[in-house]
């Protein structure tokens, strides 16, 4: 039983594939309508974008991709949060270097 | 008699759990550089987006309903993935079957909504060679909707598997594998509608 419990837990389950799936269409819908409608000033819209992005990137490596701290799948999970690490470092750096360098040869 | 023969029969699929196992981490490595790939596009992006040579903009091209129907096609192709991976791991082959199909048409139809974007792009002059922009625009989308094209291959592949052989504990491991891959490209594609663009149309 307890050998069930763990390979549902590890696998998904409907119930569970559901969830993350109705709050992806939320976390989807929201950025969506806030752009569509216009409503919002371009501040707020980029939170609004950047937030539910974050979020639902999080609700998908939980509910779709099952990462998760047990003893079995944490190597999964810290071998994505070090690519996570490279990935900040090569966009964000990337971003910096040439804006700056742009801000420089134009002034 | 009984007890021992569900003995053996754990023993027996705790060993190719453990090779499955390392199977699976082993393409999950290969996702993550996957990801740094991904991520060397999207840099390349956000470097370039605003060279638009004069020509278009993001929110010139971006055609928002478009993109919302290609985005549910994937979400919905998502879910119906994990329906085929609950069937496959309570060996129900005809639910592996069926819920692998409905993945499929989801998919094939959010590339067919690809193909229409970049096809009118063309058309109307806005190519991948008219700026940096488009180019890097092109390469970075194009370079999602390639995935997902190797996704649906390899989803006819593992359609015919299953079919042909059933649901051995070697296919299921497969099917793991690529339902990892599916979701992966998912989350990608969260990255690609936010900061392409729903954050290229405000």
């Amino acid at each position: 039983m307890s050998q069930h419990d763990h390979d549902a837990h590890s696998h998904g389950s409907v119930s569970s594939y559901v969830v993350g799936f109705v709050l992806s269409v939320i976390l989807t819908v929201i950025p969506f309508w806030a752009v569509m409608t216009s409503a919002f000033d371009r501040a707020t819209l980029f939170a609004i974008i950047v937030v539910t992005a974050v979020v639902q990137i999080v609700v998908h490596l939980k509910y779709f991709l099952h990462l998760n701290f047990t003893k079995e799948g944490k190597i999964d999970t810290l071998s994505f949060i070090f690519t996570a690490i490279v990935i900040v470092m090569v966009v964000a750096l990337s971003i910096w270097i040439i804006y700056e360098s742009v801000l420089m040869m134009m002034y | 008699m009984s007890t021992s023969a569900t003995a053996h029969h754990d023993a027996h699929h705790d060993e190719h759990h453990d090779t499955g196992r390392n199977t699976t981490l082993g393409f999950w490595i290969y996702l993550m550089t996957d990801c740094i790939l991904f991520s060397c596009f999207f840099a390349t992006y956000a470097v370039l987006f605003m060279n638009t040579a004069g020509g278009v903009s993001g929110k010139d091209i971006f055609d928002l309903d478009l993109i919302a129907g290609g985005t549910a096609a994937l979400l919905l192709s998502s879910i119906t993935f994990g329906f085929a991976m609950i069937s496959a791991y309570k060996k129900n082959k005809g639910g592996t079957l069926l819920w692998l199909a409905v993945t499929f048409v989801f998919g094939a139809a959010f590339i067919a909504i690809e193909l229409y974007e970049f096809n009118h792009l063309i058309h109307a002059g806005h190519g991948p060679s008219t700026s940096a922009f488009l180019t890097a625009f092109f390469s970075l989308v194009g370079l999602h909707g390639l995935h997902v094209t190797a996704g649906l291959l390899w989803i006819t592949v593992m359609f015919i598997d299953v079919a042909k052989r059933g649901l051995q504990d070697r296919t299921v491991t497969r099917l793991g594998c690529l339902s990892l891959f599916w979701h992966f490209l998912d989350v990608i594609w969260i990255c690609v509608f936010s900061f392409v663009y729903l954050m290229g149309a405000m």
